[in-house]
């Protein structure tokens, strides 16, 4: 019999029975999640199954991130819902300031093996640990919550190989940005992808949240990383080392298709508008002029992500035609940001941090662009609309990108920075 | 019957329930006026109840908001055609009971008028007099649909098993 795949491995230990890749089993969900978009509609549809409580409240959270703090009347009474939701069912409930579900999840909840569903479409980030985090809607959560079950598709894998040394000024923002515009935004629909190579062996947890979290902009189900020693030492210094295992795919499980990525010849990336998958490289963009640079987000809001970018803005002042707002993923982030100096840097240098939390990317608040206003943003995502205005133009790039681009005002090649 | 509404390829959840409206997601009936606005200004204030979305590739690409498959169920849409669907919209189709129709959709032209029969697994253009088949779904979300989705579902059964 074959070997086993990463996915195949943990969806078998939570379904009771041994499975491979198509079949379609029911599993037991080891953590829920939602956030304030998503979660009142999930709390409706649980009140309409006749289930109001959840079937383990400590591993359920609500997240408010994604208008936090809220800019409307109609955002905070959703939020006082979710919040005496949880309050009356002992659900988790992590309050406005405390930051984005998924790096909150990284930092306490997830663990290698878990399997994950979120009420957001980036849970995959927590593949970032070896855990088979996926996005799904709030009904299908509703239903996770409230039985602790959900079905799935075991999905075939693609295996991405990524060996090399990356580039100065090229990060895994890049390498996820080079195989999305190479394999399209729904090149991957239904799969899984498995990151492994040399490159991916020396990623941080945090480079390695980037990729996952965007495996999804592929159509992807899960973005999944081997738990290494890399793991152990992120979940020791966030204080829960206990729940470190290793797990991989066996040597002869079966891939449905195996990717090579060269980092080496990578250079800094962009995504162009409106859609993900329009990726060019930096020398091919031209003078584009930037009103707004964006840094922050699920993607690349995290502590490596704002020191790249301090240490490109050190010492400099931002063009005076470009605002730049920086938004750390998490209080955790916020505060090692604020203690080490970056945030202090970044501030220096002309940029205003708001509250951690999803911020200008899901266009409800914090950096609605105007008509015909062109962004620079780290986030995972361009599509037309997506920052609140169908009028206005979003590009995606690293953090250096965005560091370059702010002292520019227009796109900028950070190599010529640094 | 119902008329289609064409739409092209990569139509993602930022089109269909725009994120400036963020503040109505507590309020479906107001958020379905602006259903598909992003893709096509003409289609909330004109579509009619048993009309077709009819699209390309990769329909709801992005967010998992399930408001999108919502308000567009909301304002009557019989069906969604599309050649391919992102993962987590067509579940979100299932769940709440809109059917989510992988067909070939270049030869259903805008204004063709449409019938559907699900059990046949057949489109049927009226105005061109053409039939297009589609596959049976998977049995688990052919049963999720035919209960009228996974609420219905969880209501009268009390649990996943299917």
């Amino acid at each position: 019999m074959a070997g086993k795949t990463l996915s195949e491995k943990i969806i078998t230990e939570h379904c009771g029975k041994v499975v491979k890749s198509g079949e379609v089993v029911i599993v037991n969900v080891d953590l829920s999640y939602v956030q304030d978009g998503t979660g009142p509609l999930t709390v409706r549809r649980m009140k309409e199954m006749g289930i109001e409580k959840a079937h383990n409240p400590k591993k359920t959270v609500f997240f408010l991130d994604h208008a936090s703090p809220s800019p409307r009347m109609e955002l905070s009474n959703d939020h006082e819902f979710l919040r005496d939701f949880a309050r009356k069912t002992g659900i988790i409930l992590s309050d406005v300031g405390n930051g984005i579900s998924h790096h909150n999840s990284l930092e306490k909840y997830a663990c290698p093996g878990d399997i994950i569903v979120g009420a957001d479409s980036h849970t995959c980030t927590n593949g970032a640990l070896g855990a088979f985090g996926t996005g799904m809607g709030s009904t299908d959560v509703a239903a996770a919550i409230a039985l602790g079950k959900t079905w799935m598709k075991v999905p075939e894998t693609f295996l991405v190989e990524v060996n090399g040394r990356l580039p100065k000024g090229v990060y895994s923002k890049d390498i996820i940005l080079h195989l999305i515009g190479k394999i399209s935004s729904n090149g991957a629909t239904y799969k899984a992808l498995e990151f492994t190579g040399s490159t991916i062996d020396s990623l941080t947890t945090a480079g390695r949240s980037t990729i996952a979290n965007m495996s999804v902009e592929a159509g992807a189900k899960a973005g999944l990383f081997r738990p290494d020693g890399e793991t152990r030492n992120f979940l020791k210094a966030m204080g829960r080392e206990e729940v470190f295992r290793e797990l991989k795919s066996d040597e002869d499980a079966v891939f449905e298709k195996r990717i090579e990525i060269n980092a080496g010849e990578l250079e800094p990336l962009i995504a162009c508008p409106h859609l993900v998958d329009n990726v060019k490289k930096i020398s091919e963009i031209g003078q584009v002029k930037v009103d707004e640079v964006f840094i922050g987000t699920s993607c690349n809001g995290r502590l490596e992500d704002l020191h790249i970018a301090a240490s490109i803005m050190k010492g400099h002042i931002i063009h005076p035609g470009t605002r730049v707002i920086v938004t750390p993923a998490s209080r955790l982030v916020y505060l090692e940001a604020l203690k080490d100096g970056t945030i202090e840097t970044l501030m220096e240098a002309g940029a205003l941090v708001t509250a951690s939390g999803c911020g200008a990317c899901d266009g409800v608040h914090l950096g609605v662009l105007g008509d015909g206003e062109v962004c620079l943003a780290t986030q995972p995502r361009n599509f037309k609309g997506r920052m609140g205005n169908p009028n206005s133009f979003i590009y995606l790039g690293n953090p250096a990108v965005a560091a370059a681009t702010a002292l520019a005002g227009e796109i900028s090649d950070p190599r010529e920075v640094m | 019957m119902g008329k289609a509404w064409k739409f092209g390829d990569s139509i993602s959840t930022d089109l269909i329930a725009p994120g400036r409206y963020f503040h109505l997601r507590s309020n479906l009936p107001e958020l379905a006026k602006h259903v598909l606005e992003g893709a096509r200004a003409d289609f909330a204030p004109q579509v009619r109840s048993g009309d077709f979305v009819v699209a390309g590739e990769n329909f709801g690409l992005g967010s998992s908001r399930e408001h999108a498959p919502t308000i567009i169920k909301i304002v009557g849409v019989r069906a969604v055609l599309a050649k391919s669907f992102a993962r987590i919209f067509y579940r979100n189709c299932i769940n709440i009971g809109l059917p989510a129709i992988t067909c070939d959709t270049d030869k259903i032209d805008e204004g063709d008028e449409l019938e559907l029969d699900m059990e046949k697994g057949v489109v049927k253009n009226k105005t061109k007099g053409t039939e297009t088949t589609f596959p049976p779904l998977p049995a688990v979300m052919n049963r999720i649909l035919q209960e009228g989705g996974l609420v219905a579902y969880i209501k009268a059964h009390k649990t996943l098993e299917i």
